[in-house]
């Protein structure tokens, strides 16, 4: 091999392992993406059974039940329509009624029941999940307490 | 008073940097020694103003002043006096003045040790570092001011976010700061090369102590951050790809690639432009991640109380600084000549490879943080991108580099003997395999792959060694010889082995804890036994007690092993009162490089309550792998302390140059 075509097979791979990587990105794009739901926009959505999404908005008043063992189901709600979830697992320590929350997880076959495997409330008392407190303020149910700061 | 003389010393600070952007900059235009002289005693105003200005805040924290509405916020006068000290940068406005802090801290130190630098590049290069000064001071002054007074005062504090109510707060950050602003440093000096068009070997020699230093306490800080969030959380995880967790991630690539590519630079003359370019996208990346972290476009952890104006203010100083660094460097770099040639088989070509590998794998985790901000701003869908991403493309694409990493400096520099290279490392490559295999099979089972996994990790320990091997020449002479050889050798040497093989303990720890964890998550009464990694774990009951500003519930578990007690711990809920906000602590108790880890969950209405048990094998080993690369890192460092900043290589004797020739 000359020098040029040396040089030549050197870039060809270095591109070639670029486009691999590009690829290998889209593919991963398209079977590990969760899009963002609110309880209204579910039945709109057509989804397919098994597709993971996220779910969000509050913790309906009085829908947590605690059942055998772990498993805990409650219902996710955006004041018109609600969602029934079950997680098995350790709730988060700030998921409490009426606050805002956000399920990861996929729906079962034929029913409205929501299987979710993530839960999550963050870390501060007045958090609400971005995605839901924008969604909250677009539909006007917006009613976070501006704390008294002087 | 205190205060405002703090707050008189950032504006004063201010004001300097301002100065000290500009006369530097003419001064070395004019060729004028006085001007550029000013840099010097700039940045060491600059630092001590700065200091002033930061020991004035930790006063008022630690006074629990609260007519200084920053301490209010997130302080107590209850907490303990460590925990007041690290609340200063637990909070936005603090954390900015840690980030202004420490970079006005290696402005000074690039003054101090810049004594042998070419005055222009140096006075350049502060400058630089200046425009930074004066863009973050701005931004503090104008949108985060730490130094606001309330009136009537409040009678006592809102308490610091309970989850930073630990050491980890005194520490991450600091460390983490400094890994991520350490990178302003060659940033600035790869600007101040580009002014002055000037750039050769020795320019890449004044770089890379500041990179290596800088990568070191990147290193430490994320490293330390992911055993926080471990034991902290509750939850068990090291990594969750959080987009904060990217953030960091990302300069932690670049600055690695950089490192590598600078030594090509160093040694041949090679890759200029390109580790130019390195600099300004690693440091780059520190400001991109400020800027996700700070503007609260994201939701985390780490994201505090923020107001749209502040985002809008690091956007534009991010825009400003990199958008001018990239015009500056398209402009500039056409007129900076090629260096020296390379076989694609050689030491430079395999860290062109590192180089390509480690900036690919980071160009996917940046698509991966940004998407979700870009597909939301163009089409307003919000999506997830999270672990599944992350392992699937920056997992794979990583793994060409781990195969590769032993036979970089077993290379030679130019033209390199792949064969060679092979055959000095099928030993390694075998013990490793059988490492794996063994390994895999004293813990029965697990999926297959996890053989190649830990086999990987253990061939970049082995090769690591390999390397020092047959440098020492080990198998050729005698062995006290060897020995002789062996200590003799540069230590940068010893930093190279010791990096490549904490790389592969952390890899290690990875893949034995992946595969090899256990979860149970069980609903346990007083009394009752769960099995747990060959341990019974015995619940006895919980008690209440109170700590200094919380509420606690702690459950008492005993663990023994074949009916002899081994260890016992407590693992508790707590109530911050001052917030209402509850944690966990779990309780973790350490084997070895094993944890078992208990975490509580909710109570049960029969008295029982949920408890999560992990066994989680080897799981020290990703942080310990990052303390050794660390320690390679400082020993690194210390072969080059007394070079840095000197232009002229001294004479060497024999001994050590016949060491270096054989790198």
């Amino acid at each position: 091999m000359t020098r040029k075509q040396k040089r030549l097979a050197v870039i060809a791979g270095g591109m070639s392992f670029i486009l691999a990587a590009v690829l290998l990105i889209m593919f991963a794009f398209g079977q590990s993406v969760a899009y963002f739901y609110m309880p209204g926009d579910i039945a709109k959505a057509n989804l397919t059974p098994g597709t993971r999404i996220r779910l969000g908005g509050l913790v309906a008043e009085g829908s947590v039940v605690r059942g055998e063992g772990s498993t805990v189901s409650f219902k996710v709600t955006d004041g018109n329509t609600e969602i029934p979830v079950s997680y098995t697992g350790i709730l988060p320590d700030l998921f409490r009624e009426g606050q805002g929350v956000v399920t990861e997880g996929r729906f079962a076959e034929g029913g409205p029941q929501f299987t979710a495997d993530t839960v999550l409330a963050k870390h501060d008392e007045n958090y609400m999940p971005k995605e839901v407190a924008d969604r909250l303020k677009e539909q006007g149910l917006w009613q976070h307490t501006e704390e008294g700061k002087p | 008073m205190i205060v405002e003389i703090g707050h008189y010393a950032l504006v004063l600070a201010l004001a300097v940097a301002l100065i000290n952007s500009v006369l530097p900059v003419i001064g070395a235009r004019r060729n004028d020694a006085g001007m550029m002289e000013l840099a010097t005693t700039g940045a060491y105003a600059l630092f001590v103003l700065v200091l002033l200005s930061f020991l004035s805040l930790v006063w008022a924290y630690e006074a629990s002043d609260f007519s200084v509405k920053n301490v209010w916020e997130n302080s107590h006068s209850a907490m303990p006096a460590i925990f007041r000290f690290s609340a200063v940068w637990g909070n936005h406005e603090g954390s900015m003045m840690l980030w202004l802090l420490i970079l006005t801290f290696f402005s000074a130190l690039v003054a101090l040790f810049g004594r042998n630098l070419p005055e222009s590049l140096k006075a350049n290069a502060l400058a630089v570092q200046s425009w930074m000064g004066v863009a973050f001071a701005l931004f503090i002054l104008l949108t985060s001011n730490p130094f606001i007074r309330l009136s009537p005062v409040p009678a006592e504090g809102e308490d610091l976010n309970p989850i930073l109510q630990d050491v980890g707060l005194a520490i991450h950050p600091p460390l983490l700061y400094l890994g991520y602003v350490g990178f302003s440093v060659s940033f600035s000096f790869a600007i101040a090369a580009l002014l002055d068009g000037r750039l050769d070997a020795a320019w890449a020699r004044w770089v890379r102590p500041w990179t290596l230093a800088a990568w070191t306490f990147l290193t430490a800080g994320i490293a330390m951050g992911s055993y926080w969030a471990y034991y902290e959380l509750g939850w068990g995880g090291w990594w969750f790809w959080d987009p904060v967790e990217n953030a960091s991630l990302m300069p932690w690539l670049a600055g690695t690639a950089l490192l590598h590519s600078a030594l090509v630079m160093e040694k041949r003359e090679a890759l200029k432009i390109w580790t130019v370019l390195l600099s300004i996208v690693t440091f780059s990346l520190s400001l991109l991640g400020t800027f996700l972290v700070r503007s609260g476009v994201l939701t985390s952890v780490h994201s505090f109380t923020t107001d749209p104006t502040r985002g809008v203010f690091i956007l534009g100083i991010l825009m400003l600084f990199i958008g001018g660094a990239f015009a500056l460097f398209a402009w500039r770099a056409p007129l900076l000549k090629a260096g020296g040639l390379f076989a694609p088989i050689s030491r430079e070509g395999s860290l062109v490879l590192n180089n390509l590998i480690l900036t690919v794998s980071m160009g996917s985790v940046l698509i991966g943080t940004l998407y979700p901000l870009v597909l939301e701003t163009l089409t307003g869908e919000k999506i997830s991108v999270g672990a599944p991403f992350f392992n699937l493309t920056f997992g794979l694409l990583m793994v060409p580099l781990l195969i590769a990493v032993p036979f970089g400096p077993l290379l030679a520099w130019k033209r390199g003997d792949l064969l060679g290279a092979l055959q000095r490392l099928y030993v390694a490559a075998g013990l490793a395999l059988v490492a794996g295999l063994v390994f895999f099979y004293a813990k029965n089972g697990g999926p297959v792959l996890a053989v190649l996994g830990l086999a990987a990790g253990f061939f970049l320990v082995f090769g690591a060694l390999a390397d020092l091997w047959y440098r020492a020449g080990f198998g050729k002479v005698s062995v006290s010889t060897g020995w002789k050889r062996l200590t003799g050798l540069p230590r940068s040497a010893f930093g190279t082995a010791l990096g490549h093989a904490g790389l592969g303990i952390t890899v290690l720890g990875i893949v034995a804890v992946t595969t090899f964890e256990t979860e149970n998550v069980v609903e346990m009464t007083q009394g009752q036994t769960v099995q747990a990694g060959g341990f019974a774990v015995k619940f006895d009951g919980m008690r209440a007690t109170k700590g200094p500003n919380f509420t606690e519930e702690q459950g008492h578990f005993s663990i023994s092993r074949d009916g002899v007690q081994v260890a016992d711990t407590w693992s508790s809920k707590r109530l911050y009162t001052a917030r209402r906000m509850p944690t966990t602590e779990a309780g973790i108790v350490t084997f070895g490089t094993s944890q078992l880890y208990i975490s509580l969950g909710d109570p049960m209405s029969n008295g029982g309550i949920v408890v999560r048990i992990w066994w989680k094998p080897y799981v020290l080993l990703i942080w310990g792998g990052a303390l050794v690369m660390m320690a390679g890192g400082f020993v690194s460092l210390s072969d080059r302390r007394l070079r840095v900043g000197a232009p002229a290589r001294r004479a060497k004797p024999v001994k050590a140059y016949a060491a270096e020739a054989a790198e």
